[in-house]
């Protein structure tokens, strides 16, 4: 119970972080998740276990982020209320403290309707940012919802969503804000492609006194093909590419389209860089880790910081 | 007794207007007139992120988002614009079917959680009660 979040840490030290995403694994065999973990190591700070993305079914995000801390990665866990009610989301959230798991990310999650299992009961028993003050009331107060005491309280740096480009516009800083105040620490934005959309989003993020109260991590994708961009745009709920990417890639010969989107992506992560607020980013290269690699080579993110394990062991997350 | 009777004229009354889901704990003041159980997320605190970029819902195309419809209902309404600020506690499922205006004169609606209550370490602006 002792080691605290180290994306905590870098985060509060003034690093700009990079996190990433793990593909889910569909093995029983630890090693399957274990393989496309080790091509991240020492390319980024902290590694995303989704929950069912898409809607389509994976191992469970908790024991994904287990087997991370197992082999030394810092794992953030993404937990959606769609398969859940609150029973099991403290449950979960509770079992992930025992196992280590220290970074959260709480979510509605993408409708069944998305997935494989378009036929299946959505559950939505509390919403997201129900869960995420369930969460910091676990940890700040040491209770479960129901106001019974826990026998210790947990120790989370708890993470939400935010989507900057979805209806209404105008609305988003003000829900992020309500998430703050619900108790998140910091933020993963949806996809970032359209950059002026997201600085006028930072900038009214900005204008509510939310710069320096949380953490905003905008992410970024790597496409890897011209048909990869489509089916983001098209598949994809609540993501905006633009058709000057598509296009972009499209005119690109198909054996070159993923050198493309690798530059795609470094000129995105540069943008975003240069906008206040910004604290790191989060980069997603679908079923494709090695294009997060190759970004944050040639994006200048590495070496990546280095806490002393001093610091860590008297951390204050 | 009462309670049928209420809901016999409550019913058919909000369901007409809101296309209410009943559940017993009316919110909409908060939420610009828009009823949230039509969500399909059943979102209590604003829209998911899936909502479509000409502001229908991610799960049904043809439908306007029910949290789009609301920021621009809260806009309109005179008293409670800010309301939809507020976090909203999680919904008490036992009410389902219940007439809401019984429960608000009851504070049966009002009942949260035990572990449910304002952060300590956060503003308290927005954490008052509500009702509708």
């Amino acid at each position: 119970m002792t080691n605290p979040s180290r994306l905590a840490e870098l985060l509060r030290e003034g690093h700009f972080v990079v996190t990433a995403e793990l593909s889910s694994s569909n093995s029983p065999d630890p090693e399957a998740t274990w393989r496309r973990a080790e091509v991240l190591r020492g390319s980024v700070d902290a590694i995303n276990c989704t929950d069912n993305t898409g809607a389509h079914v994976h191992m469970s995000s908790l024991a994904a982020a287990h087997l991370l801390v197992e082999k030394g990665f810092e794992p953030i866990m993404q937990l959606t209320v769609r398969d859940r009610n609150r029973l099991a989301l403290q449950a979960d959230l509770l079992g992930a403290a025992a196992l280590g798991v220290r970074n959260l990310v709480l979510m509605s999650g993408d409708d069944v309707t998305a997935g494989d299992h378009p036929e299946a009961r959505r559950i939505y028993d509390i919403d997201s940012l129900q869960l995420l003050e369930v969460a910091a009331t676990m940890r700040d107060r040491g209770t479960y919802l129901s106001g019974k005491k826990l026998e210790q309280a947990p120790s989370f740096f708890i993470g939400a969503v935010e989507n900057p480009f979805a209806p209404p516009l105008e609305f988003r800083p003000l829900r992020l804000q309500k998430k703050v105040r619900a108790g998140a620490d910091f933020i993963q934005t949806q996809l970032v492609f359209d950059v002026p959309v997201f600085a006028r989003f930072m900038a009214m993020v900005g204008d509510l006194g939310l710069v320096g109260k949380v953490f905003i991590i905008p992410s970024i994708g790597i496409p890897r093909s011209a048909r990869g961009a489509h089916f983001m745009r098209e598949k994809v709920p609540g993501l905006c590419v633009p058709d000057e990417l598509v296009a972009r890639l499209e005119k690109t010969p198909a054996a070159r389209q993923a050198e493309e989107g690798i530059k795609i992506a470094v000129e995105l992560v540069n943008a975003v860089r240069e906008i206040r607020g910004v604290s790191g980013v989060h980069l997603i290269g679908i079923k494709w880790e090695e294009g997060v690699t190759q970004v944050a080579e040639a994006a200048g993110l590495l070496p990546r910081p280095t806490l002393s394990p001093l610091v860590t062991a008297g951390g204050r997350s | 007794m009462l309670e049928r009777l209420v809901v016999a004229i409550e019913k058919p009354l909000k369901e007409a207007v809101w296309d209410c889901r009943m559940c017993g704990q009316c919110i909409l003041h908060s939420t610009g007139l828009s009823c949230p159980m039509r969500c399909p997320k059943n979102l209590r605190n604003g829209p998911c992120g899936g909502v479509r970029a000409n502001g229908n819902c991610e799960v049904y195309a043809d439908k306007r988002c029910v949290w789009v419809e609301a920021w621009e209902g809260s806009r309109r309404l005179p008293l409670w614009g800010d309301h939809i600020e507020h976090l909203q506690k999680p919904v008490d499922w036992q009410l389902q079917g219940s007439s809401s205006w019984i429960n608000l004169v009851s504070g049966r609606d009002g009942r949260a959680p035990a572990g449910w209550s304002p952060h300590p370490a956060l503003p308290q602006r927005g954490r008052v009660r509500n009702g509708a």
